[in-house]
């Protein structure tokens, strides 16, 4: 890493923020396929929220189908701005500084992404005001608190607020760059964003106090959201949904599926964006190592799962699991979610080459989130559809292409939303980039080389 | 009287049940439930707040054909109250498990959270023919797209009772009946007041050697009870057996 080129300031800037004043052919062609599927989906949705739900493939009794699975899903993936930019920040991870606020920008898209579905799978969408805020002052009539439907919004809007913080205060010394680069309206907008950034040294301590302390803030809120999800399920009576152990396993999940999709992005970001400059395969090496134990600890969950429910011996637990073990077609389901999501990537990534292959790193995150897209599927539908012991209403869930189509929209919309984002700021922040750099090189002092710059209890650490 | 005297209750005699179905068309007139076509039946989307569960017993040619009507249980402890984030379900005084169509937004979790099954929703706009509009309750609201509903004990008629008794000073209202009860021809089911001693239900309810509840072990403590014979439920499940030792 040591033998990288060192690049000054004004290069660090022209290679970041190039995207966001020039257009390429590839930002548009990068663009196009998100957008179409953004734009199938805005039909879809309309089409549902027109016709109502019967074009879904909801039934009696799976009344929650692939939209509380793709809601769970994206939740999961938005678990990773926060593992990625807090948890690294706080464990002084160096390697973290190019990807956090991608990762952190993924974040927000994703929990936008998710918050749609729960409002188009309301039966009467219209009215969902009346499921977040209190209504009927008059009668004294408020939200249930028991209900885990209510502090899903409470935790998840914590979340996305505590996300657009840390995304927006990271920004303000890169919107200010694009001011000092820009004239016209664009001056005009940037600096209204920057908010007055002149890279004063109170300005950036200030700013350091800031990130370091919502990323400790940001913690608690990382490990509850999920958990919080995960109690839709688990405060319920249905048996499979029932337990104590959905809360970690969701957590650990999450994590899971939103730092492989960060990988993912960093592979995008190196061919759209051009940033080989700044992602390296360091970075893929390091958050391949990071999943290797991510993954474990997830399988570990995804064992302790079954062996909650044989330990119990409850009957109905019992047949759910054996329904997802045997049954067609999650026993193909489960086949494929544990190859994807561990058996193919976990022995590859222990590979050193491997984890310096973009391309494959590329196609086993991918994997992963294929994988860990069934999981979801796994953990809610077999229960539901199974529930309990009237056996006279038992039924299978056949999505429909509505739901489909939307499923594969939300994918485009994060991706959507990412391209716009980057041509609008650098998906790499300059200023971190240029603080590593800082930190990174080395000042003559008499004899002996040294660090420019120590921080409190870091040595120069050898990644 | 006020309303929380009353504490609502039925008694469902599965050794009387013919599985005639009287009960499931009665019901659907009463409360004006949106006509179930194939289609509704295919999707398994149809609508009917009392239904009759068939089940098979034994060998052929020793087969016993036992019938189970199921209805909302009007839980005293529902596991769909407290699920429900805009209280559109909830428990009133006279231990009716209440759904109130307005506050509705269809989120569902309260039918995940059923264990009965009873809970139902509008995936389609009810419609009727022409002809039919005449036919339909004026009592009873007509329920939009997008929204639960489930049986209400005829909460219509148990009003109108309620208000009759209280206007003649007459105690509690014995003498009315839910749809389902009017119509069932072998008197399977009997509705009433569980706080009145003497009236029928408290009585069937009383009956230690047949009355059980479904599912007992989910602890929903539900209004409704079931009555069956020791003798035909040793050859039924081991639930059947444990509630009517």
């Amino acid at each position: 890493m040591q033998d990288r080129p060192v690049l000054t300031a004004s290069q660090i800037n022209d290679e970041l923020l190039w995207p966001v004043f020039e257009l390429r052919r590839r930002h548009v062609l990068a663009f196009l396929p998100p957008f179409i599927l953004v734009m199938a989906g805005a039909v879809a949705v309309t089409i549902l929220i027109w016709q109502g739900l019967w074009i879904t493939g909801l039934q009696r009794p799976a009344f929650w189908g692939f939209f509380i699975v793709n809601f769970v899903f994206w939740i999961g993936v938005s678990h990773a701005g926060t593992m990625i930019s807090s948890i690294l920040r706080l464990t002084q991870a160096e390697w973290k500084r190019p990807i956090t606020r991608a990762a952190e920008v993924m974040t927000v898209f994703a929990l936008v992404t998710s918050l749609i579905h729960p409002v188009i799978h309301a039966g009467r969408p219209w009215r969902i005001i009346y499921w977040l805020l209190p209504y009927d002052f008059t009668r004294g009539i408020w939200p249930d608190v028991r209900s885990p439907l209510v502090w899903d919004p409470v935790a998840i809007t914590t979340y996305l607020t505590g996300s657009i913080l840390f995304v927006f205060t990271a920004l303000i010394p890169d919107f200010a760059i694009i001011r000092d680069q820009s004239t016209g309206m664009r001056r005009t907008i940037y600096g209204a964003l920057a908010m007055g950034w002149r890279g004063t040294p109170r300005q950036w301590q200030l700013q350091g106090i800031f990130g370091i302390l919502m990323s400790a803030l940001i913690l608690p809120v990382f490990v509850s959201v999920h958990s919080i999800v995960s109690w839709d399920f688990a405060a319920s009576v249905v048996p499979a949904w029932h337990v104590t152990v959905y809360a970690p396993y969701f957590v650990i999940g999450a994590v899971h599926s939103g730092v492989s999709m960060v990988l993912t992005l960093m592979a995008f970001m190196r061919w759209i964006f051009k940033l080989e400059n700044f992602i390296w395969e360091d970075h893929f090496d390091a958050v391949g190592r990071l999943l290797i134990f991510i993954a474990t600890a997830w399988l570990f969950f995804f064992f302790l799962d079954f062996a909650f429910s044989f330990y119990t011996r409850e009957e109905q637990e019992i047949a759910v699991m054996e329904r997802r073990l045997l049954e067609w077609p999650f026993n193909a389901i489960t086949i494929i979610m544990v190859m994807t999501s561990y058996v193919i990537p976990i022995p590859l990534w222990l590979n050193r080459k491997v984890r310096r292959n973009i391309a494959l790193m590329f196609w086993t995150s991918i994997l992963v989130n294929i994988g860990m897209w069934l999981e979801r599927f796994f953990l809610i539908i077999p229960a539901i559809e199974r529930k309990q012991e009237l056996t006279f209403l038992w039924a299978n869930y056949v999505p429909s292409l509505t739901e489909s189509v939307i499923v594969l929209a939300s994918f485009g919309m994060v991706a959507m939303l990412l391209i716009i984002f980057a041509k609008l700021v650098p998906l790499v922040p300059a200023w971190e980039q240029k603080e590593g750099q800082v930190f990174r090189s080395e000042v003559q002092i008499g004899e002996v080389t040294v660090p420019a710059i120590v921080r409190e209890s870091e040595e120069p650490r050898a990644w | 009287m006020t309303m929380s005297d009353y504490k609502w209750g039925m008694a469902v005699d599965i050794d009387a049940c013919t599985g005639c179905q009287a009960c499931v068309i009665a019901c659907a007139a009463e409360n004006n439930l949106p006509i179930n076509l194939e289609r509704d039946f295919t999707e398994r989307r149809a609508i009917a707040w009392i239904r009759i569960e068939r089940y098979w017993e034994g060998e052929y040619p020793n087969v016993h054909a036992y019938f189970l009507p199921v209805l909302c249980q009007h839980c005293g402890n529902a596991p769909c109250e407290p699920v429900c984030p805009v209280y559109a379900t909830y428990h009133n005084p006279a231990g009716l498990n209440v759904q109130v169509y307005n506050r509705c937004v269809g989120t569902r979790y309260c039918a995940n959270n059923c264990p009965y099954h009873a809970r139902f929703f509008n995936y389609r706009r009810p419609t009727w023919p022409e002809t039919f509009h005449n036919y339909l309750n004026p009592d009873v609201t007509v329920r939009e797209r997008g929204i639960m509903e489930k049986c209400t004990f005829c909460i219509q008629r148990i009003n109108a009772a309620v208000r009759i008794a209280k206007r003649t000073g007459t105690d509690a209202p014995d003498h009315f009946m839910t749809a389902c009860e009017q119509a069932c021809p072998t008197d399977a089911l009997t509705f009433g007041n569980l706080n009145d001693p003497n009236s029928r239900v408290s009585q069937l309810f009383a009956d230690e050697s047949r009355a059980y509840t479904l599912q007992e072990a989910i602890g929903t403590e539900p209004n409704i009870r079931y009555l069956k014979g020791v003798a035909t439920a040793k050859a039924g499940s081991d639930e059947m057996a444990a509630a009517a030792h």
